[in-house]
């Protein structure tokens, strides 16, 4: 009982300094967690992690979340689990909470809005090199340019909601890869 | 309900986003904007402020609006309203990875995960793609379309910026600068013009 008291402290706190410590999102801390759960601690195997990385992209919501839910799982069970999130969410929470507070504060300075028209150019330019990125890792051919265009089209143009062409496209693939898949892709 | 409505909202976003990062951009910014929570260029640049502090993106935009909404009833409101929004959005990925964990190996050889997955992949890019379109409306034309832009100097100065980010991205600059720099050009630019 205390062992795992112990165990699931130290979690709690690797993946509190893990979510302090990475800036731009899930993948980035995925060498820290290698680093940290495989090298130092040997909570997991190196082949664990590739499959976290398998696991966290193939079910929903945010990689880190994902990530974090997972080792703590495989090391301490259900309790292992709950801390590695809360370590791991914790950082964020407290800091964009700061965060807030303040942008509201200066919010009306002029120099602050001047800033942020800046700003808002070079964030599309980063938004522009991410789905150059998943453009670049996702598989190609004939099926992936419709699937990829039509939930262009049909967020962008038709302003159809992004939940239903979410499962439209899960269906489409699954569909895809029972008949057609094995014959196309060789 | 505000609190009750927060927790719903990002919890659907969290069951249903795939992929990290900018994938669930498009459908927070779909919630949101129907919700009236933030304006675009109010996400536009919480996206700015996401990439300049630690933490995943969405952990990052339910903490914000979570804020935002629930300070209408006193800071500690808007501290409970962070934690419903947050709570939202972690639980769904928290209750199905502790599925996963468990039916491991059916769940990495199951044909139908990976058919699912076949579709989802390029769907986010398309996704991400409309976002795109909207948030460079949003940063080139941001008072409509019309002739009038193209005399305007302050389309001119976003243009020069969005390609000099785009070329510092590329060439691996990190993100934190691009913004710190993109910041100052944009104060300079707003003065003089």
């Amino acid at each position: 009982m205390r062992k795992k008291l112990k165990i699931c402290l130290s979690l709690f706190w690797v993946f509190f300094r893990i979510g302090a410590f990475t800036f731009g999102g899930g993948y980035a801390m995925i060498p820290l967690i290698s680093e940290e759960t495989v090298n130092k601690r040997r909570w997991i195997s190196e082949s664990d992690i590739l499959d976290i990385i398998a696991i966290a992209e193939s079910t929903p919501g945010p990689v880190a979340i994902n990530s974090a839910t997972f080792v703590g799982y495989r090391v301490a069970g259900f309790f292992g689990a709950f801390f590695s999130t809360l370590g791991v969410v914790l950082p964020s929470f407290i800091i964009i909470l700061v965060i807030s507070y303040v942008l509201e504060e200066f919010k009306s300075l002029k120099a602050v809005q001047y800033a942020f028209t800046g700003i808002r150019a070079g964030v599309l330019a980063l938004i522009v090199k991410a789905l150059y990125k998943m453009y670049k890792a996702c598989p190609k051919g004939v099926f992936y340019y419709i699937i990829m265009g039509l939930a262009l089209i049909a967020v962008a143009f038709f302003k159809i909601e992004v939940i239903w062409c979410i499962i439209a496209c899960a269906v489409f693939g699954l569909i895809y890869s029972l008949t057609l898949k094995g014959k196309v892709e060789k | 309900m505000i609190f009750l409505k927060l927790f719903l909202t990002f919890f659907k976003i969290g069951a249903f986003t795939f992929g990290g990062g900018y994938a669930m951009l498009p459908f927070i910014k779909e919630e949101v904007l129907a919700n009236n929570w933030m304006s675009l260029e109010e996400i536009i640049d919480f996206i700015a402020v996401s990439e300049s502090t630690p933490g995943p993106f969405a952990i990052n935009m339910a903490t914000a609006i979570g804020n935002n909404q629930g300070m209408t009833f006193g800071a500690f409101g808007g501290i409970f309203g962070a934690f419903c929004a947050t709570l939202g959005v972690v639980l769904p990925s928290f209750i199905i990875i502790l599925i996963v964990a468990k039916i491991y190996d059916k769940f990495k050889n199951s044909t139908v995960v990976s058919g699912c997955m076949t579709g989802l992949k390029p769907a986010v890019i398309g996704f991400i793609g409309s976002a795109v379109i909207s948030i460079a409306e949003t940063v080139f034309v941001p008072n409509g379309f019309s002739t009038t832009i193209f005399t305007s100097a302050t389309f001119y100065v976003s243009a020069a910026i969005f390609i000099g980010a785009l070329i510092a991205t590329f060439k691996k600059v990190h993100p934190i600068i691009i913004i710190c720099i993109c910041a100052v050009i944009g104060i300079i630019s707003g003065y003089l013009l």
